[in-house]
């Protein structure tokens, strides 16, 4: 197994990522020389479709398919080096030390099991428990995503709940191992705007709880921003800006105003938006 | 041009819409706001004539109408899907899919209609010929725009336009939407979440919740948030949340 991770280093370190896709029409450079670190603290990932945001989490589980090639001088998730890790590791690393939650739990949870069962299931995959112990072990994790009748949520399928609801399922199962890392990618684009907030804020308690690392992918500039304490944003495979959440409104890059200044406001009158024009130069490679 | 009286509708037990009562009047942009299954979307579908069991009245342009709709209602009204990968046939050329409606009201002019409409919107004249899956959701998004308004119709309902876009993609629609909307005199009704979206193109709204109108007001008194029913105010105060973050 991995030794401990030396004082100060951090939980993940991506340095140089490159993903191209090989396909009958050609290569398509999903990323291009993206690099970050993450400690015990909140990343945020923002950019339009395309932009390379989701591969880049992929490539970090090594849930990408096989036409895709990955290169990096650095992909490391604690002392395991991702891109030399057995197939085996990586199974330890999946859904045990890193967790994955998906943009609709529609899709991501199986349909025919019941919530507890597929709870319970992620739980056995990690640790050797009944049953029994596993049941219960379900039980007090829907209880710890803040569902208000956890009985009833256990015993139903995924049609029977709600987005929101079923969300928390999702949650629930990514926590069962565990994980230090929670990889959320659009984990709320499914979901109302008032069910949005309520499960950005029970992730953020959770991670922040159990001391977890978090990296929420998104689109949406100022959600992340009020979730995260850093964002990197990315255009065309590359980071274009990396800052601390807070200073969004002092970002410097094109892209990152651009991107805040086409947003139709509540409390300001528009008369006309802003419309992005890209610029070439955010495309040439950056060192 | 639109009135829309005590509309009720029933999906077997479960009651959808109870007496949603509303006015839009010519030119203006009405906005409906709510969370999912507040039933937004089916008082636009019922308008569209896609929801046909419902009880009230739906009058368009002063003539009431029924369950089943003709074909001149449809030159009247068209309307704009949030799903730009799922409302345009996949097999069928841009050229196909603008000349149906063509074929359909009877027009023979389509040569002269296409490239005009594809020039409305911002599309390039190659476009034309280009299936939907060789286009960018934003363009795809123009194109059931074009393909709405070929017909020249004077409602346009708009369901969720913007919510499957990116944000700078956003803004070009929205933008192209207010520019179509004031050279072609549109009434319109914008269903959509996004409180800053429906500010943005609405002059008043309506608030929904569970099958009902909680509360109408116009954009002045949504932007400074003085709003009386507290769902509409939880609403405002979730969008700002995010907006001042």
């Amino acid at each position: 197994m991995s030794t401990a991770l030396l004082a100060g280093e951090p939980l993940v370190a991506v340095r140089n990522l490159h993903v191209d896709f090989s396909s009958a029409t050609g290569v398509t450079q999903a990323v291009r020389g993206v690099s970050f670190a993450i400690g015990r603290e909140k990343l945020g990932i923002v950019g339009e479709s395309g932009s390379g945001k989701s591969v880049t989490g992929r490539a970090l589980m090594g849930l990408l398919p096989g036409s895709a090639r990955v290169r990096a001088d650095v992909l490391r998730f604690g002392t395991t080096d991702i891109l030399h890790a057995s197939e085996r590791e990586m199974r330890g690393l999946r859904g045990g030390r890193i967790g994955l939650i998906l943009q609709d739990p529609k899709y991501s949870l199986n349909p025919v099991v019941t919530a507890g069962a597929q709870i319970a299931e992620a739980l056995r995959a990690h640790s050797r428990l009944g049953r029994r112990e596993a049941r219960d072990a379900a039980m007090a994790l829907l209880e710890s995503v803040q569902i208000r009748d956890p009985r009833r949520v256990h015993d139903a399928y995924p049609h029977e709940l709600s987005g929101g609801m079923g969300q928390r399922v999702m949650i629930a199962m990514m926590l069962a191992p565990n994980p230090e890392l929670l990889i959320a990618d659009e984990p709320t684009s499914a979901l109302d705007a008032s069910v949005q907030a309520e499960i950005l804020r029970l992730i953020e308690e959770l991670v922040d709880s159990r001391g977890m690392a978090l990296m929420l992918i998104s689109h949406d500039l100022p959600l992340v921003s009020r979730f995260c304490d850093r964002v990197a944003v990315m255009y065309a495979g590359q980071v274009m800006e990396e800052l601390p959440a807070a200073d969004l409104h002092r970002a410097t890059h094109a892209y990152t105003r651009g991107l805040l200044e086409c947003l139709p406001s509540l409390s300001e009158k528009r008369e006309r938006l802003a419309t992005l024009r890209r610029d070439p130069a955010w495309l040439a490679p950056r060192s | 041009m639109i009135d829309i009286r005590d509309l009720d509708v029933r999906f077997a037990a479960n009651h959808v819409l109870r007496g949603v009562s509303f006015r839009v009047a010519p030119g203006e942009t009405f906005g409906l706001v709510g969370e999912s299954g507040s039933g937004k979307s089916t008082v636009l579908r019922a308008v569209a004539g896609l929801v046909t069991e419902w009880t009230g009245r739906i009058a368009v342009d002063g003539k009431p109408l029924g369950g089943k709709r003709d074909r001149a209602f449809y030159r009247l009204v068209q309307m704009v899907f949030q799903d730009p990968y799922g409302s345009l046939h996949p097999r069928q050329t841009v050229d196909r899919i603008l000349s149906e409606p063509l074929a359909v009201h009877g027009f023979t002019d389509a040569d002269a209609r296409i490239p005009r409409a594809l020039e409305e919107v911002a599309l390039p004249r190659a476009a034309r010929f280009r299936y939907p899956h060789q286009l960018s959701g934003g363009q795809r998004q123009r194109v059931a725009i074009a393909r709405a308004l070929i017909a020249d119709p004077r409602v346009l309902l708009l369901d969720e336009p913007t919510s499957a876009l990116d944000v700078s993609v956003q803004a070009e629609v929205l933008n192209l939407l207010a520019d179509l909307r004031a050279a072609r005199g549109l009434t319109c009704i914008l269903v959509s979440h996004n409180l800053a979206v429906v500010a943005h193109l609405c002059g008043r709204l309506a608030v929904m919740q569970g099958g009902r109108i909680v509360e109408e007001l116009d954009e002045a008194s949504l932007r400074a948030g003085r709003a009386a029913h507290p769902h509409t105010r939880d609403l405002i105060r979730l969008s700002r949340d995010l907006e001042e973050a």
